[in-house]
């Protein structure tokens, strides 16, 4: 195909991933240094009480929105790096590592850092857990009988087509109140345990949850892989005598090698963007994340107005995360790519 | 092949059955959970002992039941529904494919399916269910078996779809789905058909920018909507007013809109979102059709483009099925981007939900919200249904032809 022809073909594609994503963060960028402030006027207002006599009359300077059309002004102002301040809040770390501060303890009150610490957890503790929950899965369905394997495999899919939110508010609605797993952990451990009191519980749900939603996704991949498993190296696997778990280790996971890496590159993108199940399980007192803050900062606040400046400067340091998480697979992609081409 | 070392020791076999029972039970647990507690009373519902989440004894003293007859009824009824589409689905969609248009047999073929199981579901079965209760309820050893056991109730959900409004959300999300769907695959095709077959270099980096883009969390994306949707009437304003391309743009709306709050721009929004995944997903699809179909039709004299239309299009709809199946996904199930850009009027289910949540949360209300979950719910398990054969072969295309 020639290269104008392929031009032709992507461009109404090309024109919307231009138009909505790239344009987008361009104006992202732009609006992370700037803030847009509704301009207020100084106004004396002479209010008047009826009085015996004489009226009362008291004079206040009040500050109040410059309207225009009904609307109030706003004004925007470039304050380069300053949203990045607010939300970074550098000083506060300093304050914190210097003798009297609190260290940890205080930086996790500051919403960018708790949130980041949160993602990272989130995305690299779960990673590891889905592919091993995915590859026992897939282990025990080859061995299974094969009238067995779909609806084995429906039922498997139900957590993985399910709304996210609405999967965490169903495991939620399990723990609520008295629900019956509650009542279960009180019956197994002999104590209250109440799941969504402390911090460190919801964290485990939040990361069971996950694990729980994603595992189908990577139980179907390395599944369809095992069926393409070489019969004959494992047959001379097994004339050279090697055992089950020997022809699994040189064998097996070697062949399921790449798609780990494909399942891992996937789960990465998205584990770092979770969001549905801190709304799912209202966490959001206890834990936050990085797409969770942007949310929040995006959401008008009592008075109306969004704080868009700093959002787009969460937003940046949220996307310079994404890719410094990404970097060491695209490289190797990119690698692949140049010694097949 | 049979080689005994293959065959596993009776232990192992033991091991891993138990595992498979476990993770069955675990992966359904929560949404079969969530289904019975929908159709009790919050006291049966919220109590702590199962028994009475599962048979509902307040339920049935306060509201009714149902019998061991209507039990028996939607058992069979449930597996006819599973087994009908499995046996003879593919005939069926054969039937209707009109002018040998496979998909739009498949799409009609679940449309009928959907309105047949609605249509048998709400009124052909209740009559006939309470005629034979009646016979049964009469005859002397299998009297017991007609009375109502175990309690049930659909009060929650009247609540939900009539008295607070659900069905217009629901009308809400299936249209932003729709159009998501359509618009998405009528570019994606195109985009991916064209990186399957391409040769230079710009091809790979149009994937790799897309590869990127798909990692981008989509609040990102939104801050950078926002403001420009909020004050969009502004900003078009001179479009309107310029000489020539003004009147043009004057017919389709009298003033430059405001697209905050706007379905058909968020079906925009989300196509763009969902469009590095739908380009890759088909140019792995399309990589797997063979190039002598294009080639062939190329020596005969068809344009690159005449050669896409007649040759390609009318194989390429099991690719293009599998993933429309994962831009509907998308659309259906999207909280961050419809709750943030769509208006209280075109609000979509899933955002509606957290709704019912922060509403004074009485008991009842509780319920009501897990009512409106398990209709959320409920078309993707028919979905699933329908489509775990797509579904499992798209899971898989990213990773095999990647």
């Amino acid at each position: 195909m020639k290269t104008r022809t392929l031009l032709w073909f992507v461009a109404p594609s090309v024109a919307l991933m231009l138009v909505f994503i790239a344009l987008p963060l361009a104006s992202v960028f732009w609006q992370s240094f700037f803030v847009t402030r509704t301009l207020f006027q100084e106004v004396t207002v002479e209010s008047c009480q009826p009085g015996f006599l004489t009226q009362t009359c008291t004079t206040e300077l009040r500050s109040q929105p410059i309207l225009r059309d009904g609307k109030p002004v706003t004004e925007r102002v470039f304050v380069g790096w300053e949203n990045y301040r607010l939300v970074m809040r550098p000083d506060a770390l300093v304050a914190a590592f210097s003798p009297g501060g609190g260290g940890w303890a205080d930086v996790r009150q500051i919403d960018f850092w708790r949130a980041l610490r949160f993602t990272l957890t989130f995305t690299l503790v779960t990673l590891p857990l889905v592919i091993g929950l995915g590859l026992v899965i897939a282990l025990a369905l080859n061995t299974a009988i094969a009238s067995l394997r779909g609806p084995i495999i429906f039922v498997s899919l139900l957590p993985f087509i399910i709304t996210p939110v609405v999967g965490a508010l169903s495991i939620r609605w399990l723990f609520i109140g008295d629900g019956i797993l509650t009542a279960a952990l009180r019956w197994l451990t002999g104590e209250n345990v109440i799941m969504f009191a402390q911090g460190w519980t919801i964290e485990v749900l939040l990361l069971t949850y996950r694990v729980w939603h994603v595992a189908p996704f990577a139980f179907i991949v390395f599944y369809a892989a095992l069926q393409t498993v070489n019969q004959d190296t494992l047959e001379s696997a097994v004339v050279d005598g090697a055992s089950r778990f020997e022809r699994l280790r040189y064998v097996i996971l070697p062949h399921l090698a790449p798609f780990m890496v494909f399942v891992a590159l996937i789960h990465l993108m998205d584990a770092y963007r979770v969001f549905d199940e801190i709304v799912g399980f209202s966490a959001q007192a206890h834990h936050i994340s990085l797409q969770w803050l942007t949310y929040s900062l995006l959401m008008p606040d009592g008075s109306g107005s969004r704080a868009i400046g700093r959002a787009s400067a969460s937003s940046m340091l949220t996307m310079i995360g994404i890719v410094a998480l990404l970097i060491p697979l695209l490289v190797r992609t990119w690698r692949d790519h140049h010694q097949k081409g | 092949m049979t080689v005994r070392a293959f065959r596993l020791s009776p232990g192992l076999k033991v091991a891993s059955g138990l595992f498979l029972v476990v993770w069955s039970v675990i992966a359904a647990f929560p949404l079969v959970w969530t289904a019975l507690m929908s159709f009790r009373l919050p006291l049966d519902a919220l109590s702590s002992d199962p028994m009475a989440v599962i048979l509902g004894p307040v339920t049935l003293a306060r509201a009714g039941g149902v019998s061991v007859v209507d039990l028996v009824a939607v058992a069979v009824a449930a597996i006819a529904a599973w087994w009908l589409p499995a046996r003879h689905g593919a005939a069926g969609a054969r039937l209707l494919a009109v002018g040998g248009m496979e998909p739009l047999g498949w799409v009609l073929a679940a449309l009928l399916y959907a309105v047949a199981l609605g249509i048998v579901g709400l009124l052909v079965l209740p009559p006939l269910v309470g005629l034979v209760e009646t016979i049964v309820g009469v005859l002397p050893l299998v009297g017991g078996l007609a009375p109502p056991v175990v309690g049930f109730t659909g009060e929650h959900y009247e609540a939900v779809w009539i008295a607070r409004g659900f069905h217009k959300e629901f009308v809400n999300s299936i249209t932003l789905t729709v159009g998501v769907v359509v618009v998405s695959l009528s570019v994606g095709t195109l985009a991916g058909y064209g990186l399957a077959r391409a040769r230079t270099p710009i091809a790979f980096w149009i994937l790799v920018t897309a590869l990127i883009f798909r990692a981008l969390p989509h609040s990102v994306l939104v801050a950078g909507y926002l403001p420009p949707f909020l004050n969009s009437h502004e900003i078009l304003q001179p479009l309107w007013e310029m000489p020539v391309l003004g009147p043009v743009l004057g017919l389709f709306s009298d003033t430059a809109p405001t697209l905050y709050g706007q379905p058909w721009a968020v079906v925009l929004v989300l196509v763009a979102i969902n469009q590095p995944f739908t380009i890759w997903m088909l140019r792995s699809f399309f990589l797997s059709v063979p190039t002598e179909l294009d080639e062939a039709a190329r020596v005969d004299g068809c344009s690159q483009f005449g050669a896409f239309w007649r040759v390609i299009v009318p194989v390429m709809w099991p690719g293009v099925i599998t993933t429309g199946l994962f831009s509907f996904l998308l659309a259906y199930n999207d909280y961050l981007v419809t709750s943030l850009l769509l208006d209280q009027a075109n609000k979509t289910m899933v955002p509606a939900i957290s709704q019912f949540l922060g509403s004074d949360n009485t008991t009842t209300d509780q319920i009501q919200a897990v009512a409106a979950a398990v209709s959320v719910t409920a078309p993707l398990f028919l979905l699933v249904m329908v489509f775990q054969r797509q579904i499992v072969s798209g899971l898989t295309l990213g990773a095999v032809k990647g």
